[in-house]
């Protein structure tokens, strides 16, 4: 299983630029709305046509701008849920799931039925869309797809349409469900925690381009890149400027000590939860002042500032309420920075 | 009162719009298939015309094109021995021009408001573009068809200017609803002409509360009370 992706299309003021490469694992596409996450898939799903470039499925060549490939959608055989699942409304859930099928009508009962036990949906045949919950609505659009048994799984953000307070819940449930299917998955998504739960691989695309790629994990664990850490959500990024084996974070007027310092490396992300409140001077620790406090559900937030006296940019970072409650001194504080990351 | 005028109009109306309808939906599926925009703004307008224009100014084309000195009218006269202007046939092709921007546009608005996502769905899951056009398009965009339908109907039954060019002002041949109205009144006989006015009235009224019934059953789909 391998799906090779390359290709370019231009609009006004907006231009589509990706490569990538798949190897069969669920690949996550994460991306702000409107940098070109569906337009990626619309393209590889033919639905799309790119100005130029390649996209090859298991061998397949489904489009190639120099030889003058380009499969219609019918036969390219790729799964793809739209992101509000476009379930035809004029059809009961039976007959959407169905309606790909090239079987007789007895083979089509039989393998709908099978579908519909299946994805949990008995009961459902003969409801409309409008009648279903989201969550069903999307077993149906997933069971629709892969009753069709496509090369690959086209996920764009599957999530979207629900509820947030669903959106936890369906989350495992869709996972497991999406073991019923053993094919390429990617899923396209603005959300971190869907990409980090949902694939092994991760692309990051920022205004047409893919700008990160790599290992899910790894990427989140230790961005390399101000993009990669932009994207995971690290809330505290300045440019930097690298002296020996000293980091001096100009937005921030502070300096870092470490070791190991990878070169041609132009800013510095800090976590939020890399911080600690320490009671005297040390390494990588500094005197702050307080600037805000704002409390989320399970900590505060914590906003300071340089106490050297020149405009510096605030660094947010988050604390457990019961250590904050218990901080006896707090406009003057002593901050220690646990970790961070050296980014290109 | 003389029934002949509400049987020829009836006629005329029912005629043209199995007409209308076809090649209105035909005319809306090519346009909002065009890939190039430049080449749908102008057919768009041209088959739109006859919307704005004076129906005089559409019943001057048709003399224009199917007057018996013109080279189609004289042919068919020559060759079929058939007359079209001033026949009850006129009286459709006035019609059918009238009638049919309102069929065109309602069905090109239908089928515009069909989700594109949809559609697009039904090729990635192998259905066939006629499937798709039947099973998917035509189902979704089917109440405002019919709504366009049926103002077609009513446009064409209601149709006098570019009639009264083309078919005359025939009694029991081509003397529609409107020419009755007029001719009776033309006459200084204005009560002559109560009956048609009703009537006239009364079948365009119905025509629209029908038109209402279509839009609110469009809505069936998206609502979960309607289908319960």
């Amino acid at each position: 299983m391998s799906l090779e992706v390359s290709i370019k299309k231009k609009f006004k003021g907006f231009s589509l630029d990706v490569n990538f490469r798949t190897n069969g694992e669920y690949l996550g596409i994460l991306g702000a709305s409107g940098s070109g996450k569906s337009l990626t898939l619309k393209c590889i799903a033919g639905v799309e046509t790119p100005d130029e470039g390649r996209i090859v499925l298991n061998n397949k060549v489904l489009y190639d701008s120099k030889k003058n490939v380009n499969i219609i959608p019918q036969n390219r055989n790729i799964g793809y849920m739209f992101q509000n699942y476009a379930l035809f409304p004029n059809m009961t859930a039976e007959e959407n799931i169905g309606v790909g099928l090239k079987l007789s009508k007895r083979e089509k009962k039989i393998k709908t039925n099978e579908l519909m036990k299946l994805f949990r949906l008995e009961g459902m045949s003969y409801k409309y869309p409008a009648q279903l919950s989201g969550g069903q609505q999307q077993r149906v659009a997933l069971a629709r797809i892969i009753a069709y048994e496509p090369d690959v799984l086209l996920l764009d953000e599957p999530f979207s349409a629900l509820d947030s307070q669903l959106k936890s819940e369906l989350h495992t449930d869709f996972l497991d469900l999406l073991k019923l299917y053993n094919g390429e998955v990617l899923i396209v998504t603005h959300s971190k925690d869907e990409v980090y739960r949902f694939s092994e691989n991760l692309a990051l695309i920022e205004k047409g381009t893919i700008t990160g790629f790599g290992k899910t994990k790894e990427i989140f664990e230790k961005p390399r890149t101000l993009s990669e850490a932009k994207m995971t959500g690290c809330k505290n990024i300045s440019k930097c400027i690298i002296t020996d084996n000293k980091i001096y974070c100009s937005d921030w007027g502070i300096a870092l000590e470490t070791k190991n310092i990878p070169e041609n490396c132009n800013y510095i992300g800090i976590p939020s939860n890399n911080f600690e409140i320490v009671n005297e001077e040390g390494i990588n620790t500094f005197e702050c002042k307080l600037v805000n406090v704002i409390e989320e559900i399970n900590e505060y937030t914590i906003v300071i500032e340089n106490n050297n006296g020149s405009k510096t940019k605030p660094i947010y970072f988050n604390i457990n309420k019961e250590v904050w409650d218990n901080t006896k001194i707090k406009d003057k504080l002593h901050i220690k920075i646990n970790d961070f990351y050296i980014l290109r | 009162m003389d029934w002949s005028p509400m049987l020829i109009s009836l006629k005329t109306a029912s005629v043209s719009i199995i007409i209308t309808f076809f090649i209105g939906i035909l005319a809306a599926k090519s346009v909002v298939g065009m890939k190039s925009d430049k080449v749908r703004i102008v057919i768009d307008g041209l088959l739109t015309l006859p919307l704005v224009l004076p129906p005089t100014v559409l019943g001057f084309f048709i003399l224009l094109i199917l007057g018996v000195k013109r080279p189609l009218g004289k042919f068919l006269l020559d060759f079929f021995s058939v007359k079209i202007v001033f026949s009850w046939t006129a009286t459709v092709i006035a019609a059918v021009v009238v009638s049919f921007p309102l069929m065109y546009r309602s069905a090109r608005g239908a089928f515009e408001q069909v989700d594109k996502n949809l559609i697009m769905a039904g090729r990635t899951l192998g259905m066939s573009e006629r499937k798709i056009f039947w099973r998917v398009t035509m189902p979704l965009a089917l109440p405002g068809i019919a709504s366009g339908g049926v103002l077609a109907f009513a446009r064409a039954l209601g149709e006098f200017g570019a009639t009264a060019m083309v078919a005359g002002n025939i009694a029991n041949k081509t003397r529609t609803l409107p020419l009755a109205i007029y001719a009776e009144v033309a006459a200084g006989n204005m009560e002559g002409s109560y009956g048609y006015v009703a009537v006239v009235v009364i079948i365009s009224f119905v025509v629209l509360s029908l038109m209402n019934y279509f839009t609110i059953k469009g809505s069936k789909y998206n609502n979960k009370d309607e289908l319960k």
